[in-house]
Parts: C-alpha cells; sequence; structure tokens
C-alpha cells in the first residue's frame, strides 16, 4: 500500500488558475453591460465579449468531466449563463425598434388580426343596435345600459335644453390635459383588461365588446329622440372613431389568444399560443397609443372645438388617417441586414 | 439507493435544458412559486411604496405651503390648480408604474424587475431565444387577469351589494389565473404561456475558493491509504465540500468524527477536525478525479466501479 500522492498538483486546481483570470474578466465585462449602454464599451471589449464566452463555455463543457468541485461547475454554470443571455440576447438599439414598430409590426399585426378585429367591431355594433332598438320600445331600457354615475343626468327625463348644453359645455375642468390623462389611462386600463380577457377563451372580451356597445347605443338613442342626433354623432365620432376602433382592435388582440388556445392549429398549444400572443401584444402596444390620441382629441379637442362640422371633419381625417396607415398595404423596403 | 444516485444522474424536476448554439447544455433552473411569488411581492411593495410616498410628499408640501401663506398673511389661490396638476400626475404615474414598472425592468439588460433581481430570478424565451419587446408586453399585460382581476372581486364583497355567492363564483373563476404557475410543470403563469416565456433562476455566485490549495490539505501528515479513500463517492465528497466551505465548526467535527471511525483513523495529538478534513477532502477529490480522467465516475458510497 502506498500512500496516495499529495505533492502532484491537482490537474483540476491547475485547469482552473490557468483560466481564472478569463473568467473574471468576463464576469467584469458582464457587470459594467448591466449597468451601462453597450456604447460605452471600447472595441477591444466587444470584441472579446464572444471570445470569452466561447473559451469559458468550453472550460463549462471541460470542467464537468474533469473536476468534483461543485462551488466551481456552479460558479462557470451561472457565468455561462449570464454570457448566453447577453451574447445572444442582445437587442437592436430602441430608435430602430421604434422604427419598425411603426413602420411594420404594428400595421402588419393589425392585418394578420383583421378577422378578429371584424367579429370585435360586429360585436360592438350588435349592442349598439339592440340597445338602440330596446330604447325605442321602452325608454327605461336606458338604465339597463348606462348606470347611474355615469349618466351625470343624461337620462330620459332630463330636458332637451340640458342634453345639448352637455355637448358644448367646456367640462369640469380647468385644465383640458388633466381630463385627457384621465380618459387616456382609464381607457387604456379597460383595453388592456378586454385583452387579458380574451384568454378565457374569448368570453368575457365578447361580453365586454357587446356592452360598450350598448352604452354607446342607448346614447345615440336617448339623443336621437330629442332631435339631437346629428350634434350628438359630432361629439362622439370626434374621439370617437379613434377610440372606438383602439377599442375593437384591443377586443380583436383578445379574440386572437383566446382562438389560439382553443384552436390552435398545426403547431403545438404552447408555440401557438406564444407567437399568437406576441402578435396580440404589438398590437396592443398600437391601441395605447391610439387611446392616447383619443384622449387627447376628447379632453382637449372636444372641449374646444364646439362646431359639429369641424368635429365630423376631424372624426372623418381620422378614420381616413387610422384606416390608411393600417390596412393599405404600402411597398416593402428592402430589409436591412441585422448586424 | 435508488434515491441517492436520482439526485445526482437525472436532472431535478425544476432543471430545463438550454442547449446553447456552441452544444453545451446549460442546465438553467426555474425559478420556485415561492421565488416568484416572493418576487412579486417585493415589487408590489415598491410599487405602493412609491405611490404613498409621493402622495405624502404632496400632501406635506400643501399643507406646508398653507402654514406659510397663513403666516406670512399671503392669500395663495393655486391651491386648487396644484391639487389638479397633482391628480393628472398621480393618475398617470399609477397607470405606468401598474403596466410599465415590470415592462420596464425586464426590457433592461438583466431582465428583471428589482424583486426578481433581489430573489435571484430572470426571464427568459422558453425557445432560449431573444426576449423580444412584444413577448414582455404580453407576458405583463395579462397580469391583470392574474391579479387585478381576483382583486377586483375581493373589493366587489367588500362593496358588500354584490351578491356572495356571485362574487364567490367569480373568484373561484380567477383564482384559476392567478394560480395557474401551481398547475403545470414549467410554473408558467398565464403570462408565460402567452409570451413564450419563463422564469429562471440567475443567481450571482462568486467564484469560491480552491479549497485542495489551502495549507493543511497539503500538509504531509496526513496520509491516507486506498481503502481509506475508497470509502466514499462524489456525493459524499460535495457533501464535505458543502460542510467545508460553509465552515460550520459543530458540523465539522459531526463529520470529521463520522469519516474517522469509518475509514479507521486514529488522530494525532492536536490535530484538528478542520485540517483532518481539509486533507481528506483534498485527497478524496485527487483520487476520485484521477479516476474520472479514465472515465469512471464513481457517484457515491454505494457505486460499485
Amino acid at each position: 500500500m502506498s500512500p496516495a500522492p499529495f505533492t502532484t498538483e491537482l490537474k483540476s486546481a491547475r485547469f482552473r488558475r490557468e483560466r481564472e483570470e478569463d473568467w473574471r474578466r468576463l464576469e467584469g465585462l458582464l457587470k459594467r453591460l448591466e449597468t451601462q449602454p453597450v456604447s460605452k464599451l471600447s472595441d477591444e471589449d466587444l470584441i472579446a465579449l464572444p471570445v470569452l464566452y466561447r473559451a469559458t463555455l468550453s472550460a463549462l463543457s471541460v470542467a464537468r468531466e474533469t473536476t468534483l468541485d461543485k462551488a466551481l461547475l456552479d460558479y462557470l454554470e451561472g457565468l455561462c449563463t449570464r454570457a448566453y443571455f447577453v451574447v445572444y440576447g442582445a437587442r437592436p438599439r430602441l430608435s430602430r425598434r421604434l422604427t419598425r414598430f411603426f413602420a411594420n409590426d404594428w400595421p402588419a399585426a393589425a392585418r394578420a388580426l383583421w378577422r378578429e378585429t371584424a367579429l370585435a367591431s360586429l360585436l360592438f355594433a350588435l349592442g349598439g343596435g339592440i340597445a338602440f332598438w330596446l330604447y325605442g320600445r321602452d325608454p327605461d331600457w336606458f338604465y339597463a345600459f348606462i348606470p347611474g354615475g355615469m349618466a351625470q343626468g343624461r337620462d330620459p327625463s332630463a330636458t332637451t335644453e340640458s342634453l345639448r348644453k352637455v355637448l358644448y359645455d367646456s367640462g369640469p375642468h380647468d385644465i383640458l390635459a388633466i381630463f385627457a390623462t384621465f380618459l387616456f389611462t382609464h381607457n387604456a386600463q379597460i383595453a388592456i383588461f378586454a385583452f387579458a380577457l380574451g384568454f378565457a377563451f374569448g368570453a368575457p372580451t365578447a361580453l365586454l365588446m357587446v356592452t360598450n356597445g350598448c352604452g354607446l347605443g342607448a346614447l345615440l338613442a336617448l339623443y336621437a329622440a330629442h332631435g339631437l342626433g346629428f350634434q350628438l354623432g359630432g361629439w362622439l365620432a370626434i374621439h370617437g372613431v379613434t377610440e372606438i376602433f383602439a377599442t375593437c382592435l384591443a377586443g380583436a388582440a383578445g379574440f386572437h389568444i383566446g382562438w389560439t388556445l382553443a384552436f390552435p392549429g398545426e403547431k403545438t398549444r404552447p408555440e401557438a399560443l406564444a407567437a399568437a400572443g406576441r402578435r396580440a401584444a404589438t398590437l396592443m402596444a398600437g391601441v395605447v397609443l391610439m387611446l392616447a390620441v383619443a384622449g387627447v382629441l376628447e379632453g382637449i379637442g372636444r372641449q374646444l372645438i364646439t362646431n359639429d362640422l369641424a368635429r365630423y371633419g376631424i372624426a372623418l381625417t381620422s378614420a381616413i388617417v387610422w384606416g390608411y396607415y393600417l390596412y393599405v398595404p404600402r411597398r416593402r423596403r428592402e430589409p436591412r441586414v441585422a448586424i | 439507493m435508488t434515491d441517492y444516485t436520482r439526485h445526482l444522474d437525472q436532472p431535478s424536476d425544476a432543471q430545463r435544458q438550454l442547449i446553447t448554439p456552441e452544444g453545451v447544455d446549460l442546465r438553467i433552473n426555474l425559478g420556485s412559486a415561492s421565488q416568484r411569488a416572493s418576487a412579486f411581492l417585493i415589487d408590489a411593495a415598491m410599487i405602493i411604496g412609491i405611490m404613498v410616498g409621493v402622495t405624502l410628499v404632496y400632501a406635506l408640501a400643501i399643507n406646508g405651503l398653507r402654514a406659510a401663506g397663513h403666516a406670512l398673511n399671503i392669500k395663495w389661490d393655486g391651491e386648487d390648480l396644484a391639487r389638479e396638476l397633482f391628480e393628472m400626475f398621480w393618475l398617470l404615474g399609477f397607470f405606468i408604474l401598474r403596466n410599465g414598472w415590470f415592462l420596464g425592468f425586464e426590457l433592461g439588460p438583466r431582465a428583471a424587475t428589482p424583486g426578481k433581481r433581489i430573489v435571484g430570478l430572470q426571464v427568459a424565451m422558453r425557445n432560449g431565444g431573444r426576449l423580444s419587446a412584444d413577448a414582455l408586453i404580453a407576458r405583463n399585460a395579462m397580469r391583470e387577469i392574474e391579479v387585478f382581476l381576483p382583486l377586483t372581486f375581493l373589493l366587489y364583497n367588500a362593496a358588500a351589494n354584490v351578491d356572495g355567492w356571485i362574487v364567490l363564483l367569480g373568484l373561484l373563476w380567477s383564482g384559476i389565473f392567478a394560480l395557474f404557475p401551481l398547475f403545470n410543470r414549467d410554473r408558467l403563469r398565464v403570462g408565460d404561456l402567452v409570451a413564450g416565456t419563463f422564469v429562471v433562476q440567475a443567481p450571482r455566485r462568486r467564484l469560491a475558493t480552491e479549497l485542495t490549495e489551502r495549507r493543511s490539505a497539503m500538509a504531509p501528515a496526513f496520509a491516507f491509504s486506498p481503502d481509506q479513500l475508497d470509502v466514499y463517492g462524489v456525493k459524499e465528497l460535495q457533501v464535505l465540500e458543502d460542510v467545508l466551505r460553509r465552515n460550520a465548526l459543530a458540523a465539522q467535527r459531526v463529520v470529521a468524527d463520522r469519516i474517522r471511525s469509518k475509514i479507521g483513523w486514529t488522530p494525532r495529538t492536536g490535530e484538528s477536525d478542520g485540517d483532518f478534513l481539509d486533507a481528506y477532502y483534498a485527497a478524496l477529490r485527487t483520487r476520485l478525479e484521477s479516476r474520472l480522467l479514465l472515465g469512471k465516475r464513481r457517484r457515491d458510497k454505494h457505486d460499485t466501479i
């Protein structure tokens, strides 16, 4: 029995000593990348990053076969994973991403979801039609569609004069931007909610579309009964074209998820759902922007512009702009090669 | 015996393959449900803290101005204006925090909110690809039905004019979304499912010291025979490593006594437990690693190669 050799150094310890410096350098680079933009890094460091990453990754493979030092293996695994996400997860610059979103992704998502958008619009119109028809049979139906708090005195018992006053009043706020902000955050939150509810196979989203339509239909019926239909149209349409369009798009995004969850098609359900979710999310980013525009039009534009025809003019313009931007295909520019 | 080997051979339930283009499996670990919950609670507390803090500062400032105006006998009529401006700021701030806190931080280079960073988690694509903004939007918009929907039903109950049964049914229904991560292997919440993401552990480890290079590990006073080293395998080696790194003296004594009796080692006078364990660890690792180079990995003491 010979004693085990102690004086000869452990191979794995020597391996570690020879590579350690690289690992520490990679760690330092990663730390810097997490706290400052890539542009702050020197060219030398940028070139070194993938080299160090691959060296460390190969060290991990070697270490797994040669060392039994658990702490070292854990360290290398953690370091390689961090470096992997940095090397392969690098995203293009924000400006380029925004350009792509506006030039391509948003309209493309809207066009891809045209069926869902049609369905959402149909449900919205259906709700409006039903409420309008029911009001004609019995004005008391109004209370079923518009709760007392939201009506703010605009109900079947109101006089024509007070109804007209609402349409041309400058509203409760001194600073119009506040009203616009309130409208935007409120509507955007509801739109996001409608989108998320799509996950329940789209049923709650459908319900939201119909009830939203009902509210609009009831209001229209009320004003039409007082001979103020045209005026209300201008009051609503100045922002309504943008807002209702955005609402229908949000509903469409929700339906897209619900539909894919139920019928994933040829891909596996998780794969199909992930693709659908991302497409719908792109559209939702656009919806929030549209609702910001609608908030400004409603909170500021409508309060300042009290001429019916001007209101209709803005409504028509926004309809053309949105329709053209989202649905008319443009000549594709040559895709730039990603560097 | 099988339960020992299982631990080393098969990946645990929480481990997932992530194979890099270079062909190396990174063996990432999923964040557990409790980690996820704590990360979310930390983030929620931060958001609420910010809102409460801002409101308090505003209230103090308004009160201070009012008191100052009173003392100096200046009539200040900007209070309504200030309040309206603050309301606007608050509304917009709350909207941005509620929807943008998670999105903004997860878009950052660490792909994690402050809560996730504290717990040691990050978001990643399930296919290992690049984390895109649309995926993160989808992931975080779904929080509306996972968190705010159940909350709404709870608030309905507080409002008390809604039928209890409806509230209960609503809570049950929305509870499905909230508790989704508990019902699938990958701990995906609804948002993860819709975005194709998952949440993985991303602990920051520091490179620990090389135990075999400690002075006592090299002491020639300790010479172990191959028989004395063949008692244990890799699993025991790594338990020993853990004990040494934790530097807990009580545990070291227990382990040292256990090993001494097992290998029949009579301690010399003045031999410390720490020195003995350092030396035994170095000797055992040397032996096991030299056999590893020959392709023989002795998993644990029950393994017979």
